[in-house]
């Protein structure tokens, strides 16, 4: 077990190297010199400003020095300092980091509450008008994008209804409620076509015929046989769904204007502040890999019969 | 066995099993391919199964309409989809302009028929160049192995880190905006997914009877991988594909929406959507047709690739 994660833990650091590689690379081959952005084009730059300026963010030296030094302060935590605020990243994005935490969390709680519930029933109950709802619920929700959703909540339930807020944060949890069921909509319908699957599939295993003939009601065989032996698949997709949700995130907190990590990367895109978008993206593939480490790990202590090399 | 018996036959149909078969399922499709006769059948057998599906049927004529509109969108177009009015700006639905104009004045329901051709060539094209690279470095992954498999493992692994859109996002930041580099991005941040399906799909494979025959009879590395093992197992290939066509034509209007998308001038639901917002609440139109013409799309391919899966293998649903 100790030697499956310290093995893990490696790739895991690889994959990161890998992942800071790619990013480093993509984000200082851009065209454009972040400099002349930030002064506005056609503006005139004292040379000595600029080379202090250069200086400070490291962008004199050339790119594989300034990878090194990068990859240096990254092992230490540090994400560098953003052109645009010219404060440190790590600042910047921990002021953000609340509101995805807060928004991703309500996702997963809806996820489970909504995704895990709906699949037992169905897979109770199948083929009954529940078990067609269900289907054509997920088939709809897997079908509309996020952003679609997004608009049509918005639409609906802010501008015609009224009952929302639009967008933004000012309403605390009520502002919560619409882009945390867009961002959940996509992975609660696949965690709950997951869960009737595998539900269905335990169901006609030959330990559940057994407890029915040792008597146990239909209650005890569902939740204490069933449920328990169908439920790890679907706390792996949890893990992936939630180590994923910055992808959706962005998305989602554009819609909403959500002052999260997601609308952080989209503003730093768009003014070409590459310190930020390395270091949201680098947070995000962290994220990623870190809770899919967990997942693994988890999988083995929940089922004793899978053996970790 | 003949070395003719394996690639006469459909690819899809080899893997599949009748029914009621259990197991998996080499041995059998194996002696299936040698009898010959039960070739047909078998595609037969996924070919009814996939027709008895409402759901894949309905999804089959979804993507008839939309590669009709997309191939014949200048003749099924009521106006040019650049054309600009602007003495009638922002109408809503009419005879003339049947879904409304937009704020330059552009007929609607014309942007939306040439932005077809934009979402199912992106979408195509992304994921066959996800498929050719997922292909390749799967099987040599799964098949060669060791050092390979380590090696394009940890890469799919660094790929796979990303999500599709902050990926794509990347690699249009490189390469600038415009229909190629959307295509190439989402391409080069959906191939790890293949990699790996097929990579385990090999692994089963390579071990059982019939590859092991092929080798016995003197059959090389090439002839084995593209004769043998390859037709073998691209079945949850292609149905994961066909499913990722969705997903990329999904992530090009995102990636319109947040603005690194196609450029703005270009008819693409993703820019429909994201300059209708401008209006939103009440000209409401101008993002819901475009919305509406990617749910259609996305729901054609996902019935569809739904529909593969369950006639391909029964034992999955």
């Amino acid at each position: 077990m100790g030697k499956y994660v310290v093995r893990r833990l490696l790739q895991m650091m690889l994959v990161l190297f890998g992942a800071t590689i790619i990013l480093f690379l993509c984000l200082f081959v851009v065209p454009g010199d972040p400099i002349t952005t930030l002064q506005g084009e056609g503006r005139q730059l004292d040379p000595s400003t600029r080379a202090a300026l250069e200086q400070r963010y490291d962008l004199d030296k050339s790119i594989p020095q300034q990878y090194i030094s990068y990859l240096g302060r990254l092992t230490q935590g540090d994400l560098g300092e953003s052109y645009v605020y010219r404060r440190s990243v790590n600042t910047i994005l921990s002021e953000k980091l609340g509101n995805t935490a807060k928004l991703s969390l309500a996702s997963i709680v809806l996820m489970i509450a909504f995704g895990v519930a709906a699949g037992i029933l169905a897979a109770v109950f199948r083929y009954s008008f529940f078990d067609v709802l269900v289907t054509l619920a997920t088939t709809f929700a897997v079908g509309v994008p996020v952003l679609i959703i997004g608009l049509g909540l918005q639409n609906v339930f802010a501008i015609n209804l009224g009952w929302l807020p639009l967008q933004g944060q000012s309403a605390g949890n009520r502002a919560l409620i619409l882009p945390a069921i867009t961002l959940a909509s996509l992975d609660t319908a696949l965690v709950s076509r997951l869960m009737r699957g595998t539900m269905s599939e335990v169901m006609r295993a030959d330990y559940i015929r057994t407890a029915y003939a040792k008597g146990l009601s239909k209650r005890v065989v569902m939740l204490k046989h069933a449920l328990r032996n169908s439920i790890i698949p679907v706390l792996t997709y949890l893990g992936i769904a939630f180590g994923g949700l910055l992808g959706g995130a962005i998305i989602v907190e554009t819609v909403f204007n959500w002052n999260g990590i997601g609308l952080a990367l989209v503003g730093a895109i768009q003014s070409q502040d590459n310190p930020i978008v390395l270091g949201a993206v680098t947070y995000g593939v962290l994220v990623f890999v870190l809770v899919n480490l967990v997942v693994d790990v988890a999988y083995a202590f929940l089922d004793p019969r899978i053996r970790l090399e | 066995m003949t070395d003719q018996a394996v690639p006469a036959a459909p690819p899809v149909g080899e893997i599949t099993l009748e029914a009621g078969a259990g197991g998996f399922g080499g041995a059998e499709s194996q002696a299936a391919a040698v009898g010959g006769m039960t070739r047909q059948t078998q595609f037969g057998n996924i070919r009814r199964r996939f027709l008895r599906n409402k759901l894949a049927v309905l999804g089959l004529v979804i993507l008839t309409i939309v590669f009709v509109t997309a191939v014949f969108a200048p003749i099924i177009a009521t106006h040019p989809p650049t054309a600009q009015d602007l003495n009638i700006t922002l109408q809503g639905p009419s005879s003339e302009h049947w879904l409304g104009t937009d704020e330059l004045g552009r007929d609607v329901f014309s942007r939306i028929v040439h932005g077809t051709r934009i979402a199912v060539t992106v979408g195509l094209v992304s994921i066959f160049l996800a498929l050719v690279i997922g292909v390749v470095l799967g099987s040599v992954s799964g098949y060669l192995g060791r050092g390979w498999d380590a090696l394009i493992m940890r890469v799919a692994d660094v790929f796979f880190a990303f999500p599709l859109i902050i990926g794509a996002i990347i690699i249009i930041l490189v390469v600038g905006r415009g229909v190629a580099p959307v295509i190439i991005a989402l391409g080069l941040f959906s191939w790890a997914t293949i990699a790996r399906l097929l990579r385990s799909s090999i692994l089963s494979i390579r071990e059982s009877e019939y590859v092991e025959a092929a080798r016995s009879l003197g059959a090389g590395k090439w002839r084995i991988v593209t004769r043998h093992i390859l037709p073998n197992s691209m079945a949850p290939v292609l149905v994961y594909a066909m499913v990722s066509v969705a997903g990329a034509i999904v992530a090009q209007a995102s990636l319109s929406f947040l603005g690194v998308g196609v450029p703005p001038d270009v008819p693409d639901w993703g820019n429909m959507i994201s300059s209708g917002q401008k209006y939103f609440g009440f000209k409401d139109y101008l993002w819901f047709f475009p919305s509406m013409a990617v749910v259609f799309t996305v729901l054609g391919f996902v019935f569809v690739g739904d529909g593969l899966r369950d006639a391909l293998d029964p034992r999955l649903r």
